[in-house]
Order: structure tokens, then C-alpha cells, then sequence
């Protein structure tokens, strides 16, 4: 178990938002997480990349309870973050965005990482002198992955990857992810609206329904519009 | 024929070396509902931002009804009745979703109907549990319903939507597709979107931007089918 | 409670308390401390011009000294030369408004932003206080009025009741203008706030680009949100030409722009009671202060109290880091959470509210 999440709570102000959420990651598992517009998922991400403060519960990762650490330290624990809105520096050339990504290595150890990383996204390997501002927003959205992986994350969360990106380009970014599972072991948890994209590549996924998670899914029930209604209680 | 709602002649957008719009010419029918994709970066948000009023084309011009509007300013463009839902929300954070709707609605309206049409839009949009949040607090989908709701209580007779699926769950997509089509017995639409669900929900005609240009215009079905279009846009997902 | 009637609670709260405080003060205070109290009431007018056009118009203005030296000046030159205050009085309104108004056409309708906004502001009052500070000579005069340069101006008229030259106004008819003044520059206030212009200049600061979008103007909505405030501020700084029958470019200076910044930053944005708590605590801050000058001690601590401007800094810069909302808004929010709390106790139980 690489992630234990237990009775966790918080939100925004007094407005409370996550009311008392527990699951637990293995590692090597891809976790999708599925709900209602604001029913908490990127607060959750959030929460768990520590830039909310919990008012109740315990994280725990990798063996470390880390409820208390500030994000920065957490990042360096392992725990990669991909933002919705990709988040990408806009006016730093790709290569330059991926150094970013390997904080705390050498130049040399650097260079490899990077190289290694760019085996996966070739179409990043073409666009290494241009400015980020200047990248699609797909090709932005595969940087932004690159870069997280670049600090050798073990946990991997991701928000809303395919947001406004092109048919084409959520093909390329499932491939490359079933990949990465395959070859490196990567652990992820996958917060997506699109259901065929969370479909074809989680083990498991999690239903948050006002601030708790109320329900475990199989991918392939997703398929099924009337179970995916019923799942997350939206038919109204 | 009938007249053309939406004209636009060699419009072109340059940003120093980069031709982010080419010599598009686009012709929308009074009540027509079109789809526009094509790959990020293809131009169309550029586009879009050139029939508001947001950007002053480099050449070519926008006829909204056979007047010239390529140079007018976003806010007489909006009078004349072109509406637009931008990609990122556009909204007013720093106020409640009433305040939102209200000062969309209170342009055109008396304050006692302004009111009542308020209340009518928050029904509408799903939000009247959250009438009084600060939109800033709101999820991004929520997000989303009150800027529709922004454009929607603007009355206008054209309406450009700039992905209204994205950030949204499967259920809202549904419902969005439902809203457009509803909304599209009354008014014109333009949809970008890259959900191809969603635009097989709504559209008979599709138009495919590409570096700037209109690659191809013609039904959803042939679009799907255009080994070109899967090339460049849709993967091989669309050979299903 | 909710929000709309802690705000008619306010609103009571502020009539009662304004009314009482001009009715009694004259009856119970000394002279002197009449006065001082006048030019707090003025100055009060001046914060609450610049609460509209950067609290509520989003206009950060570092200038808002020009408008109120205008005024200062415009009252006194035409005093001098027509000696009747009627049309002097207008007119320190209408110059100052028309000058923001030109102002402003170039600087909304040239597109310029927020912060060359505020350089520009800043450069224009300095310069009026540069070319008003080498008047000194004879040969500088309008009319019959002397401009008198770095001197200023001396034994300005004080205002008469309109179009009566004899009736001038004392001291205390001062006090009640200046009271008065303040009271009906607030509730004004508050009325055109409430109003659709009100909302859509909200709009406007809040989002621009949408409130374009839906069809408003954001260059024509500011330029009337600056002009008010440019005529507000004239409206003060006549006021205070009248309080010490003297002017000096002192008034269009750095120090008296940055103050003015500071009793809205203080008092909080967005609101109207803010800034003008603001002003007068910061003004009485000061007086209190300065009063300790003379008889200051030797050691480094009374040194360091009696350095007025040294104090203000570090409330300044305690207030920026550590109530960034200013006073009001944070009262405001601390009460509202004290509320909540309790309603929540009631309950007992809650339900998460939706938000991601």
C-alpha cells in the first residue's frame, strides 16, 4: 500500500467540501475518480498535494504520515501532481519546463532523466527549443505529464487530462500512460469526466458523492449509461 | 436563398509571423446550428474571438447580417446580438451567481422582470441552490452553467459556444447537448467542441479547421469517415 | 441575521450615529476641537472618492490629490475675483470633473492599463504640484488672484449662503457643512451603488471582458465612475480651501496623494464606511502624534513616537501583511463567522456544500 487516506476532511474557508474521505492506493494501481461537478474531486488532489490544509483525518504515503507536510516536501516524497489547466511556464522552452520537473538532481543525472522520460512522448522530442505558450493545448497537456514525471514521482494524481484537448492527442496520452504502467510500475489516481478515457485505464474507480466516497466501480460497468446514472446519482 | 445570418470573408488573423486564421470564408444560415473542430491550435477560439469583436482581424471582414462588424467594438457586437461562451469561464467571481445572471439580464430589461428572469435562469441552468455563492467558489463545470446562463439572459440571436462540454460530467454533456438543441429552435449556434459524442448529439453540419483554414465542410458522418480528419484530429478511435 | 439585514443594520447605525455626532459635537466640544474635527469630516469626503473609483470602479488612481487640489485652488482664484461663493463653489466642482473626465477619456478610451493607470495618475498630480510650486512672482496671477507659488495662497473667502455676500459661514457652520457634506456624499453613495450603474461598475471590476461581452461599455462606465470621483474630490478640496482660508501646492503633493491611498487600504476596499474610518483614525493618529513632537524626550523612544510618518509606515505595512482586506472587510467577516458558527451550533450537523 503506497497511499492510506483516512477520515479525511477540509474545505474552502468554512465551506466544507471533503466530509470524511477514506480509500487506500497499491502500488502499481491506476485509480479513477468519478463525480458530480463539485462534489470535491479536484479538492481532493488538492488536499492530498497539501495545499489544503485537512481539518480532520490522516494521509499517509509511503509509510509517512504526511498529513501535516507542506507541498513542496511532499513532492519530494514522491507524490506528482498534474493540475487541471496543465500549469505548464508558459514562457520557458519545453526542455526547460522538464528541468524544472527534476528538482533535486544533478546536471548530469538531469540530462538522463529527461532523455529517459522523452523515450515515452516523441512528439515532445520534436518541440524541445519552443516556448510553452507556443505548444497546443494538447501538446501542453503531454508536457505537463512529462514534466511531473521527471521528478520520478511513485504517485502520480491527475486532473482533468483530456479537458480541451483533441480526439487524437487523449489517444496518445491513454497509450502512453497504459505504457508507463506496463514498463515502470507508475501508481495513479485519475480525476476525469470523459468516461471511456478513465474507462481504458483504471483498475478501480472511486465515486465521490457530496464530500465521501460512496461507491467502487469496475471499468467495464462504465459502459453502461444507466449504471454510470445510478453510480453517481445524477439522474434527476 | 436564404439570407446568411454570418459572413465572413478572407478573415485573417496574423500575430507577427504566425497566421493563426487564413482567408476564411464562412457563411452561417439564419437558425442554422454548426459545429466547428479541428485540432488544438487550429485557429478556432481565434476565430471566434475575431466575430466578438475581442480581436480586430488583420484582413478580410465579418458580416452579421450583411452589416460589417469587423472592426466594431466587442460591446456593439454584443448589442447587435452575438453572444459567446468562452473556453475558460468568463464570469464575474468576486460576485454571487445572482449578480452573474442579473447583470446579464438587466441590459435589456425593467428591474422587476430582470428579477423574475433571473429566477427563471438559475431553474434553468441547475443553480438555485447556489444562487447566492460566489461564483469564484464554484467548481469549474459549474462554472461553466452560470457563464451559459450569462449569455443566455443576453438574448442574443447568435450564439457561440467555445467547448461547452469541458470539465463537465457525462450526465451534464447530455444535458448540455439537450439545452443547445432547445436553444437552437429559436437562435443560431456555432459549437467548437472536441467531444465527438457530443457533437454527434447535436450537429448536421460540420466544419473542420486546420492551421488556420477551413480544411472541409460537410455532415457528421462523412466528417467521421474523412481519412484526412482522422488524420489529423481524430485518431483511429473514429474507424469504430 | 443575513446579509441584507446586517446592511439596513449598518445603514441605521451610520445615520443615527453621523446625525448624533453633528448635532452634539458643537454643543459638547471645545472650539479647537470642533475645527479639528471639521477637516476630518472633509478629508473623509476625499477618502470616500477614492473608495468609489478604486474600491468599487477597480481604478487604482494614485492621484487623487490633483482633483482635490484643483478644487482647493479653483475655489480660492475664482473667490478672489468674483467675491460672491456661489459660482466659485460650482465651479471647484465642474473644473476638477471636467479635468478627470478629459483625463480619463485618454486614459480608458487609449486603452491604457491598470498599473500606467496609476503612474500616469501619480506623474499628473506631481506635475501640477511642480508647475503650481514656481508661481511665486507677481507676474503669475489669474484675475486678481495671485498664485503665489510655493507660498500658496492666503485668506481665501470663506463661502457665503448662496448668492448672499453677507451671510458668510462661521466656524461652526463649518463643522455642519462639512458634516453634512460627508453624511450626503454617503448615502449618495450607497444610492448610486445600489443603482444598475452601481452593479454594472462592479461588473466591470470584476471582469471586464465579460461585461464587454454582454454588451456594456467599460470605457464609458469608467469614465463616469472617474469623473464622479474627480468632482467629489473637488467638492473636498473646496471645502478645504474654506476650513484654513488657505491653500498651497503641498495639497497635489506625494505625501497627500499617498495618504489618501493609505485611509482606503486601512478602511478596506470595497466598502464606503471603511475608508472613512480609515481617514479619520489615521488623521487622529497623526494629530496625536505630532502633538507629542515638541515635548519629546531625548531617548530613543520618545524619538521614535514623536516620527509620525515612521509610525504610519509600519501601520501601513502592518495592515498590507496582516488585514490585507482592510478593517471593515475583515469585521465584516469575523462577525458574519460568529453568526454562522452559532446558527451552526443550533443545527448541529452539517451538509457539505458543493464546491471542487
Amino acid at each position: 500500500m503506497i497511499l492510506n487516506v483516512q477520515g479525511l476532511r477540509t474545505g474552502y474557508g468554512r465551506i466544507p467540501i471533503l466530509n470524511g474521505i477514506g480509500f487506500s492506493v497499491d502500488e502499481g494501481e491506476f485509480i479513477g475518480i468519478l463525480g458530480h461537478n463539485g462534489m470535491g474531486k479536484t479538492t481532493l488532489l488538492r488536499a492530498l498535494m497539501g495545499f489544503l490544509p485537512p481539518t480532520s483525518g490522516r494521509v499517509q504515503f509511503a509509510g509517512t504520515d504526511i498529513t501535516a507536510l507542506e507541498p513542496y516536501r511532499r513532492a519530494r516524497l514522491g507524490l506528482g501532481y498534474v493540475p487541471q489547466g496543465r500549469e505548464i511556464f508558459p514562457g520557458l522552452s519545453v526542455y526547460d519546463n522538464l528541468r524544472m520537473g527534476c528538482a533535486q538532481q544533478s546536471g548530469g543525472q538531469e540530462h538522463a532523466t529527461i532523455a529517459n522520460v522523452l523515450e515515452e512522448f516523441p512528439r515532445l522530442t520534436q518541440l524541445l527549443d519552443r516556448p510553452g505558450s507556443a505548444l497546443s493545448g494538447g501538446e501542453q497537456q503531454l508536457l505537463a505529464i512529462a514534466r511531473c514525471l521527471c521528478g520520478k514521482p511513485r504517485l502520480v494524481l491527475l486532473d482533468e487530462p483530456t479537458e480541451g484537448i483533441q480526439p487524437s492527442i487523449i489517444e496518445e496520452i491513454v497509450e502512453t500512460l497504459q505504457r508507463l504502467r506496463a514498463r515502470t510500475g507508475l501508481t495513479m489516481i485519475l480525476v476525469e469526466q470523459n468516461l471511456d478515457f478513465i474507462a481504458a485505464l483504471s483498475q478501480r474507480i472511486l465515486v465521490i458523492q457530496k464530500g465521501r466516497i460512496t461507491q467502487e466501480v469496475k471499468p467495464d460497468e462504465l459502459h453502461d449509461a444507466s449504471v454510470v446514472g445510478e453510480f453517481i446519482g445524477i439522474t434527476t | 436563398m436564404a439570407a446568411a445570418l454570418l459572413d465572413t470573408r478572407d478573415l485573417s488573423m496574423h500575430f507577427g509571423g504566425v497566421k493563426a486564421v487564413r482567408n476564411v470564408n464562412f457563411t452561417l444560415a439564419e437558425g442554422e446550428l454548426r459545429c466547428l473542430i479541428g485540432p488544438n491550435g487550429a485557429g478556432k477560439s481565434t476565430f471566434f474571438k475575431m466575430l466578438t469583436g475581442q480581436l480586430e482581424p488583420t484582413r478580410g471582414q465579418v458580416l452579421f447580417r450583411g452589416q460589417d462588424i469587423s472592426r466594431a467594438h466587442a460591446h456593439q457586437i454584443a448589442r447587435l446580438g452575438i453572444g459567446i461562451k468562452t473556453q475558460v469561464p468568463s464570469v464575474f467571481d468576486g460576485l454571487s451567481v445572482r449578480d452573474n445572471i442579473w447583470l446579464a439580464a438587466s441590459r435589456l430589461n425593467s428591474k422587476e422582470r430582470a428579477r423574475r428572469l433571473v429566477d427563471e435562469m438559475l431553474e434553468r441552468i441547475g443553480l438555485v441552490d447556489a444562487a447566492e455563492r460566489l461564483v469564484g467558489q464554484l467548481a469549474h463545470g459549474q462554472r461553466q452553467w452560470v457563464e451559459l446562463g450569462l449569455v443566455l439572459s443576453t438574448d442574443p440571436e447568435l450564439i457561440l459556444l467555445d467547448e461547452p462540454a469541458a470539465g463537465m460530467t457525462h450526465e451534464e454533456v447530455l444535458k448540455t447537448a439537450a439545452l443547445v438543441r432547445e436553444i437552437n429552435r429559436s437562435k443560431a449556434l456555432i459549437v467548437v467542441e472536441h467531444d465527438m459524442q457530443f457533437i454527434r448529439m447535436i450537429a448536421k453540419q460540420v466544419t473542420v479547421f486546420n492551421q488556420g483554414s477551413v480544411l472541409v465542410e460537410d455532415t457528421v458522418d462523412n466528417i467521421m469517415r474523412n481519412p484526412q480528419v482522422r488524420d489529423i484530429y481524430l485518431g483511429k478511435q473514429a474507424a469504430a | 441575521m443575513n446579509g441584507r439585514s446586517l446592511n439596513i443594520l449598518g445603514l441605521v447605525l451610520v445615520s443615527v450615529t453621523g446625525l448624533a455626532f453633528m448635532l452634539l459635537t458643537p454643543q459638547l466640544a471645545e472650539l479647537d476641537t470642533v475645527l479639528d474635527l471639521t477637516v476630518y469630516m472633509i478629508m473623509a469626503v476625499l477618502a470616500l472618492s477614492l473608495a468609489l473609483i478604486w474600491g468599487f470602479g477597480g481604478i487604482l488612481c494614485f492621484g487623487q490629490s490633483a482633483f482635490f487640489g484643483l478644487g482647493a485652488y479653483t475655489y480660492a482664484i475664482a473667490m478672489f475675483n468674483i467675491g460672491e461663493s456661489t459660482l466659485p463653489f460650482l465651479l471647484a466642482i465642474i473644473l476638477p470633473a471636467a479635468f478627470a473626465a478629459l483625463l480619463g477619456y485618454f486614459m480608458f478610451y487609449g486603452r491604457i492599463s491598470d498599473v500606467y493607470l496609476g503612474v500616469i495618475t501619480l506623474t499628473v498630480t506631481l506635475i501640477l504640484f511642480n508647475s503650481v510650486n514656481s508661481t511665486a512672482g507677481p507676474e503669475f496671477h489669474i484675475g486678481t488672484a495671485r498664485l503665489g507659488g510655493f507660498n500658496g495662497i492666503p485668506g481665501i473667502p470663506p463661502l457665503n449662503w448662496p448668492f448672499n455676500k453677507t451671510a458668510a459661514i462661521d466656524l461652526e457652520g463649518m463643522f455642519y457643512l462639512a458634516t453634512g457634506s460627508l453624511l450626503a456624499t454617503y448615502f449618495g453613495l450607497r444610492l448610486l451603488l445600489a443603482s444598475q450603474f452601481g452593479r454594472i461598475i462592479v461588473g466591470i471590476r470584476e471582469n471586464e471582458r465579460r461585461a464587454e461581452l454582454l454588451g456594456y461599455d467599460p470605457r464609458a462606465y469608467k469614465l463616469a465612475t472617474f469623473t464622479i470621483g474627480g468632482a467629489l474630490a473637488g467638492f473636498a478640496g473646496c471645502l478645504f480651501a474654506n476650513w484654513g482660508n488657505f491653500v498651497s501646492p503641498t495639497i497635489f503633493g506625494l505625501a497627500q496623494s499617498a495618504q489618501i491611498i493609505i485611509w482606503v487600504i486601512v478602511g478596506g476596499r470595497g466598502t464606503l464606511i471603511g475608508p472613512v474610518i480609515g481617514c479619520i483614525g489615521i488623521q487622529w493618529l497623526s494629530a496625536a502624534l505630532g502633538a507629542n513632537q515638541p515635548s519629546g524626550g531625548s531617548d530613543l523612544w520618545s524619538k521614535i513616537f514623536a516620527n509620525a510618518p515612521l509610525i504610519l509606515g509600519v501601520i501601513l505595512i502592518a495592515f498590507v501583511l496582516l488585514v490585507p482586506k482592510g478593517l471593515v472587510p475583515t469585521l465584516g467577516d469575523i462577525g458574519l463567522s460568529l453568526v454562522r458558527r452559532r446558527r451552526a451550533r443550533e443545527q448541529r450537523g452539517f451538509e457539505p456544500q458543493q464546491a471542487e
